[in-house]
């Protein structure tokens, strides 16, 4: 297995100091060309994803997660097409490159695709040719990037695919997906993401298509790899209860843009952005009572299409600013402390909204 | 694997024999039988009737007997004696007929749809791939055209064109000096000289057709998001198509084999008139025209089986190339 990256490196590096973050995307503008219009399904987010760190994506269907997740591999299709914005991958020499500057197509991404940054897909049955083995993917995975023979590679696969719980490993490399569940599936999806070591696992919505004890039982097992390998998770959901269980920091999405985002207690004990605290108050509770009504967000998700003026969420909160949140580009992100941003003009005003 | 082949032979069996009672019942359609149809007609043309002879066909094809019993004479007699019963129109033993006839069919049907995949291939390829390119718009509309013009117009078009400017004769798959000679080069340099025109007209349908479907599949297929986590996993763009999506829009191609011999046989008579091929095609039309029952059925049930093995070879390479088909044993 890799290097322990959770570890300090034995010699500084100056370049990139350890507290400097894997990835970072600033300003990232991801459009959609319809025939109906420019939809902006990516305006302007930014995060980081710091070392050795599980960080989660949260947000609505749309709000453009994992538009934002393609982006970083540059795997948008038109009509979908980065505009603007930097996505820069810090190597672990010190070494940076702007993601969002390379070519698709060309060899430089090729080189970070499946080898630095991996991807776990939604539907993991889809995600798989059913025309060939699982062996096939799985070796093919690792010898894209790793000069290992045939018998090499296949030894690889069989300890990948055993350490991703995945029983009788070597027998499974003859099975096609289908004949496997779809928990299975994404085990070995996984297995195929960690072929090469990468650095950071892309997680899109990795259980959302399966069922809730498979679920958990995926969620531990990347818990278990993200600690063993020290890679950096990036998990795209709009599950709550996932992000409670796993992250270490959190990045709240709201119609293409970075609402909130902090370390996981923060957010979930003080949430700052009005949409955080709503969406936070919209999960069901034990104990609240058998009659207690869910609170849910006033009004719908406007069409990426019509996005609002000024604050994106201007029309559905609660404490917005009439001649404030309803004009310009909208508020800028108010620093409340290292980690942790948030994109309110009501910011660091605790307790002024509630 | 295996199991699954024995299968679809068994599948063959009930199938075939469902064929062959409608061949017989074909010979059974018209009024009478074939003795009275055969009297008649010698009858007409001002010929006396052997009664001896007479004899020996009711004899041979047990026409006094209840029909299954005839049924059982005709096939067994097919089956054991290769004998499919005497042609009116021909006065010659069917089998002999068809024999020189089906090689010919066969050797045309196979070059058709070779060319057929070789042309619709990469088209169909380089369509779907560059979609909405100036390439895909050609393809497209020469697509389309080859499927609205009759083949029989093209037929007669290319005649026209080979007779005016070539100044060769298109017509048939022999120049008229070895139509009747012996199997030799030079004969088989002849048909290769003459084969193309009719493989061009009968392909462009196919082709045209193939590279609207592949184009389809491929569009579907190169958005699936097992070929972005292909693409999510490093490869190369030229070595994924391949892999991935072309691959699994190859089913389609498989599947037409077993179509095309029913196509050549009934769909293109026309062609095979215009153009007179010495092909099955027009022997069976000719057949049904003049009430030759026991040529039809006999063409109906050859041509019938051999689409039946044609089906049968599909369906084997298809399990080949997919692992769904050949372990669903559902």
């Amino acid at each position: 297995m890799p290097p322990d990256l959770t570890t300090a490196p034995a010699a500084p590096r100056p370049a990139a100091p350890d507290h400097a973050p894997l990835l970072e995307i600033e300003g990232l503008k991801t459009h959609v060309d319809t025939p109906e219009g420019i939809v902006r399904a990516v305006d302007g987010a930014g995060f980081s994803v710091p070392r050795g760190k599980i960080v989660c994506l949260v947000g609505e269907s749309g709000c453009g997660k994992s538009m934002t997740a393609r982006s970083v591999l540059g795997l948008v299709e038109p009509p979908s097409r980065i505009v603007e914005g930097a996505i820069r991958w810090h190597r672990d020499g010190g070494e940076s490159v702007d993601l969002a500057a390379l070519d698709p197509r060309g060899e430089a991404m090729r080189a970070v695709r499946g080898r630095e940054i991996a991807m776990v897909f939604q539907e993991p049955m889809a995600a798989l040719s059913a025309l060939h083995t699982i062996g096939d993917q799985v070796i093919e995975a690792i010898r894209l990037h790793l000069p290992l023979s045939r018998e090499e590679a296949e030894e690889r696969a069989v300890r990948l695919l055993t350490r991703v719980g995945i029983p009788r490993a070597a027998e499974r490399l003859r099975s096609y997906s289908f004949q496997l569940s779809g928990g299975m599936c994404q085990r070995v999806m996984i297995a195929i993401a960690l072929a090469c070591d990468p650095a950071l696992l892309i997680a899109d919505e990795p259980t959302t298509a399966l069922d809730v004890t498979t679920q958990a039982r995926i969620l531990d097992l990347l818990g278990d790899l993200q600690a063993d390998t020290g890679m950096s998770v990036l998990f795209i959901t709009h599950d709550l209860g996932v992000v409670a269980e796993i992250a270490d920091e959190v990045v709240v999405m709201y119609l293409g843009t970075v609402v909130e985002h902090g370390p996981v207690d923060d957010i979930f004990h003080h949430p700052q952005h009005p949409y955080t605290r709503a969406l936070l108050g919209s999960v069901p509770r034990l104990g609240t009572g058998p009659r207690q009504r869910l609170d849910t967000i006033r009004g719908t998700v406007p069409h990426p299409s019509e996005r609002p003026e000024g604050c994106p969420f201007h029309p559905r909160c609660d404490v917005a600013v009439a001649g404030v949140c309803d004009r310009g580009e909208g508020p800028v992100e108010v620093a409340l402390g290292a980690s942790r941003g948030v994109r309110c003009v009501h910011a660091g005003a605790e307790g002024s909204a509630s | 694997m295996l199991s699954y082949v024995a299968r679809r032979c068994l599948y063959m069996i009930p199938t075939l024999f469902g064929i062959s009672v409608v061949a017989f019942a074909i010979i059974q359609l018209p009024p009478g039988d074939y003795l009275t149809t055969l009297v008649s007609r010698l009858e007409n043309q001002g010929e006396s009737v052997d009664r001896a002879q007479l004899e020996s066909l009711r004899e041979r094809y047990g026409l006094g007997d209840p029909l299954a019993s005839q049924y059982v004479t005709w096939m067994s007699s097919i089956l054991f004696h290769g004998d499919f019963g005497q042609s009116f129109e021909y006065s010659r033993p069917v089998a002999d007929l068809v024999a020189d006839r089906l090689p010919l069919t066969v050797v045309l049907a196979v070059t058709t749809l070779l060319t057929t995949w070789l042309l619709a291939f990469p088209i169909g390829l380089y369509s779907a791939v560059r979609q909405y390119s100036p390439g895909d718009y050609l393809a497209t509309i020469v697509g389309f055209l080859g499927l609205a013009i009759p083949n029989f117009m093209i037929a007669l078009l290319l005649m026209y064109l080979g007779q005016t400017v070539f100044g060769m004769s298109v017509g048939g798959l022999f120049s008229p000096e070895f139509e009747d000679a012996a199997w030799n080069l030079g004969k088989v340099i002849d048909l290769l000289g003459h084969l193309w025109v009719p493989v061009l007209v009968l392909a462009t349908a196919g082709t045209a057709g193939l590279i609207r479907v592949l184009r389809a599949n491929l569009l579907d297929e190169l958005h699936r998001p097992y070929v972005v986590a292909a693409r999510a996993r490093g490869m190369p763009e030229r070595k994924l198509l391949v892999r991935y999506p072309l691959r699994a829009a190859l089913n389609p191609f498989v599947s037409t084999v077993g179509y095309v011999l029913p196509a050549l046989v009934s769909g293109e008579v026309v062609v095979a008139q215009v153009l007179s091929l010495p092909t099955t095609g027009p022997l069976l039309l000719n057949a049904l025209r003049s009430q030759d029952m026991y040529l039809a059925s006999s063409v109906i049930l050859i041509v019938s089986v051999l689409t039946v093995i044609g089906t049968l070879l599909s369906d084997v390479l298809l399990a080949w190339l997919d692992p769904r088909v050949r372990l669903d044993q559902g």
